[in-house]
């Protein structure tokens, strides 16, 4: 029986008017694969980020190998042997790997050995990277290698991993497990956060669940239904969404070899994209984050107007219109990014309800905002879709993600749009909120809209939409219907599948 | 320790109690400067705040001044807070400002000696008509080829200096003026002098301009939908390109309005209080306004409160080097402490300061 790595004991946090973390107790064992799981705002980051010393627990404590451990700082935490990977890379595009790695390290060695380290560490553990890339040019999955690699490199006892598949293709998700697999096997304790329950039955030995920033339940996850995490997770059964329109209707979206150069230096350029979209229909774009999909956004939004004759709305051509233009004829867009595209941050929700509802709901009567009626917009998609706020004077950066998530889909839903395009609708949303959002879509579809999801979570794409294509490297794959594919399949059709290697588990 | 902490959401309270709290500030370390170079520090305070306004002998000259001076220094600044809420920084209202009063008074001059009614309300078209010309030269510029507006509307401004410097002694010079430079005078000619309204109070056409200008804005920005794309373009430039607003209207309307506002401060200043295109007209409004648009928060109403107390400070400035024969360099220290302060106790607004030691967060 192996024994306890690190104990936490009682662990509470408090911030003003909110308890993140009550009384937390659970212990990680040497060599397993521990799995955290809740929704967002249960308390798990504010739990990892205590056992990586980036907050200050205001009660408890924590033994790590029978010695009391109480990091004041990462640096602490590193040294004792903790190590993170974050879900948002905190990488240099302009630099290469080599020098990313050596910015994570206390004492980086000298540059020759450090890239010899990474390449010893990424062959030994299915990695492979070169350390003289730029990491602008590399894609999602492999920025999180160079991530991985920093942390091996200082031999941890316990790597905490947040959300790490949330960026990855199928394939590139096996190739990741492999490499937890082997850590393990090398008795490297694994935290693991997920909200994915499949990877967690596949890949965790024990799993901790948080509700409302309590420890609610522990669970063997090879032994328990994913349903039956995801409920001890949320506190109660939640509504999956209903079955799907079956009849699409005529074609209302028609884009046409839409070819566009890259905005940036980063970006990515589009390449002939062809597709028609439906009334009644919900199609879904996958594929890995950076290949396109911000691009395709603003080109339908009208952000970017397009070459004469490459997008078609109900028959007419809107490629040189721009985006109030668009929304008058009933085709709505939701960009990716919530805080400072989709909404601006200091503007109160009444003010952000009028700048895409503006002249679609006529808030707006020549030329003057009338306020009330905006306010009672913005108060209608508060209360319709539960974004949880103090009122609608509140500015939109006091919302936590996911409820102005909630805000900005609920905004454009309400607008009952023709067609409606999304960007990952759900990112960073908990898991009711999340069903409600992809209800909400299903339900705008069912009344004969046109619905186009952008998503880098399958299986939110496999849930809701009837289609299926991938993007990658601005080019779109051909479209399936969804019943027909397997994840092999799509795995293929993203297509983003860089270096493909699985770990030499035997070596 | 003494920390800064954000805040959710910007303080009401603070944005209001800052400007004071800068005023108040600004006295004690003004009066501690003037304590040390041998003045006595209340006297001075005094005779910068209090005196040009209830002085039994100087209040009847100085009163009247707050007013011309506070006039085009609002009207300008008016027009350059639109852009700068916008983010558009137009930094050449000065050379919109001679641009205005050249124009201006070039139109008028032409029908020289002719009587009309109608020629002071040419004149003002024509003034506002060359402010927004001249403004038009950073903003297409902008639009058309991305160059920095801070850099071409400023250089523009020493164009618009030599422009100034050119007619005064060549195209508009008074061909009865005895070879000396600058033009007629505007504010002897009846056709086109700009009065005062009110016998001594200060209060001519501009300053009126001014005072509805500051209505205007105010409902500009909190009603209309032009001033709500204007908020939004500098809240979140890419929020309000999703939104639909075009970038490159956005600077025209901006730079354009603050052009024309400009340009009829300058106009109403040499049909009034100047009389007459000279050499030393520009007289640098249009560079205190943008301290007088960032004093007044960019709001309407802010505006104009920093202008009546910008130009008391002048105003008392200029009476205690006369009255206590304190340096003018003193009063400039005076007058950028309380710039200092003002931008400085604005952290406030946004930030919450915490005493004891810092916590691991």
């Amino acid at each position: 029986m192996p024994d306890d790595l690190l104990r936490l004991d009682g662990l509470t946090k408090a911030y003003p008017g909110v308890v993140a973390n009550d009384d937390v107790s659970f212990d990680i064992r040497e060599g397993e694969i521990h799995a955290l799981l809740g929704e967002n705002g249960a308390g798990k980051s504010t739990l990892v980020k205590m056992i990586y010393g980036l907050v200050k627990p205001d009660k408890g404590s924590m033994t790590l190998r029978g010695k009391p451990y109480t990091p004041s700082e990462p640096s602490a935490a590193r040294l004792a042997g903790v190590a993170m990977v974050f879900q948002h890379f905190s990488l240099f595009d302009a630099l290469d790997v080599a020098e990313n790695v050596a910015l994570g390290m206390e004492n980086p060695p000298k540059p020759r050995d450090l890239a010899r380290q990474i390449r010893e560490v990424s062959e030994t553990y299915g990695l492979p990277l070169d350390p003289s890339r730029t990491v602008g040019t590399l894609s999602a999955g492999e920025r999180q290698r160079v991530e991985i690699i920093r942390c091996l490199l200082q031999d941890p006892k316990l790597l905490i991993m947040d959300e790490p598949t949330s960026v990855l293709t199928p394939q590139e998700v096996e190739i990741l497990f492999e490499t937890l697999r082997k850590l393990k096997s090398e008795g490297t304790a694994i935290l693991y956060i997920s909200h994915k329950l499949e990877e967690i039955r596949a890949l965790c030995d024990h799993a901790t669940i948080l509700r409302l920033g309590k420890k609610v339940a522990t669970c063997t996850p090879s032994e328990t239904t994913a349903r039956a995490m995801a409920e001890m997770m949320v506190g109660s059964s939640f509504a999956s969404p209903a079955a799907k329109a079956k009849t699409p209707g005529e074609v209302l979206l028609r884009v046409d070899n839409l070819t566009m150069p890259a905005p940036g230096a980063f970006g990515t350029p589009l390449r002939g994209i062809s597709f028609e979209l439906r009334a009644g229909e919900v199609l879904g774009f996958g594929g890995v984050a950076g290949n396109g999909q911000d691009e395709l956004l603003l080109a339908l939004s009208g952000e970017r107007t397009t070459k004469r004759g490459t997008i078609w709305v109900k028959g007419a051509d809107v490629s040189r219109d721009g985006p109030v233009a668009r929304r008058s004829v009933g085709f709505l867009t939701a960009p990716e990014e919530r805080l400072g595209h989709a909404a601006a941050p200091n503007m109160s929700l009444t003010e952000n309800a009028v700048l895409t509802a503006g002249r679609r709901q006529r808030l707006v009567k020549s030329g003057f905002i009338n306020w009330k009626r905006a306010d009672g917009f913005a108060q209608d998609v508060i209360k319709r879709f539960d974004v949880r706020t103090p009122g609608t004077h509140v500015a939109a950066r006091a919302l936590s993600g996911g409820n102005l998530q909630k805000f900005v889909i609920g905004r454009e839903v309400a607008q009952n749009p023709d067609i409606l395009v999304v960007n990952q609708p759900t990112w960073g949303v908990d898991a009711a909120a999340a069903a409600a959002i992809r209800q909400a879509l299903l339900d705008l579809a069912a009344q004969g809209a046109a619905i186009l999801v952008v998503s880098q979570d399958l299986d939110e794409l496999m849930e809701i939409a009837d289609r299926f294509g991938a993007l990658n490297e601005g080019r779109l794959s051909a479209l399936k219907p969804v019943a027909d594919l397997s994840i092999d399949e799509i795995g293929l059709m993203m297509g983003g599948a860089h270096d493909m290697e699985v770990a030499h588990v035997d070596a | 320790m003494i920390r800064l902490e954000k805040r959710p959401q910007p303080s009401k309270a603070w944005t209001v109690a800052t400007p004071i709290l800068a005023v108040i500030l600004t006295m004690i370390f003004g009066g501690i400067m003037f304590g040390l170079i041998g003045t006595s520090p209340v006297e001075a305070i005094r005779t910068i705040f209090w005196d040009p306004l209830f002085h039994p002998q100087f209040s009847g000259f100085s009163r009247p001044q707050l007013l011309v001076k506070a006039g085009p220094l609002i009207l300008i600044a008016i027009g350059l807070s639109i852009g700068f809420r916008a983010g558009i920084w137009n930094i050449g209202a000065e050379g919109q400002y001679i641009m205005g009063a050249i124009c201006g008074a070039g139109a008028g001059l032409a029908l020289y000696p002719m009587e009309s009614a109608l020629i002071l309300p040419l004149m003002v078209v024509a003034g506002a008509l060359g402010g927004w010309a001249w403004a038009m030269i950073p903003a297409l510029l902008k639009v058309k080829f991305g160059t920095n507006e801070i850099l071409v509307s400023l250089m523009l401004v020493y164009v618009a200096e030599n422009i100034l410097a050119s007619v005064s002694s060549g195209l508009l010079r008074n061909p009865e003026g005895m070879g000396f430079p600058g033009s007629r005078n505007l504010s002897q000619w009846s056709s086109s002098q700009n009065l005062e309204l009110i016998p001594n109070t200060g209060m001519h056409l501009g300053v009126l301009a001014a005072f509805i200008a500051v209505i205007l804005a105010y409902v500009l920005l909190t009603r209309h939908i032009q001033g709500y794309n204007i908020r939004l373009t500098g809240e979140a430039p890419r929020a309000a390109k999703f939104s639909g607003v075009s970038p490159a209207r956005t600077v025209l309307f901006c730079l354009g309005l603050a052009g024309v506002l400009a340009g009829m401060a300058g106009l109403f200043e040499v049909t009034g209080p100047a009389g007459q295109i000279s050499i030393d007209f520009g007289s640098g409004y249009g560079f205190t306004a943008i301290i007088v648009a960032f004093l007044g928060r960019l709001h309407p109403v802010g505006i104009l409160l920093a202008g009546l107390l910008m130009a008391l400070t002048y105003i008392g400035g200029e009476l205690a080097q006369l009255m206590l024969g304190v340096p003018g360099a003193s009063i400039q220290l005076f007058q950028g402490m309380l710039l200092f302060f003002l931008l400085g106790v604005d952290v406030l607004t946004n930030y919450r300061v915490r005493f004891g030691a810092a916590e691991v967060a």
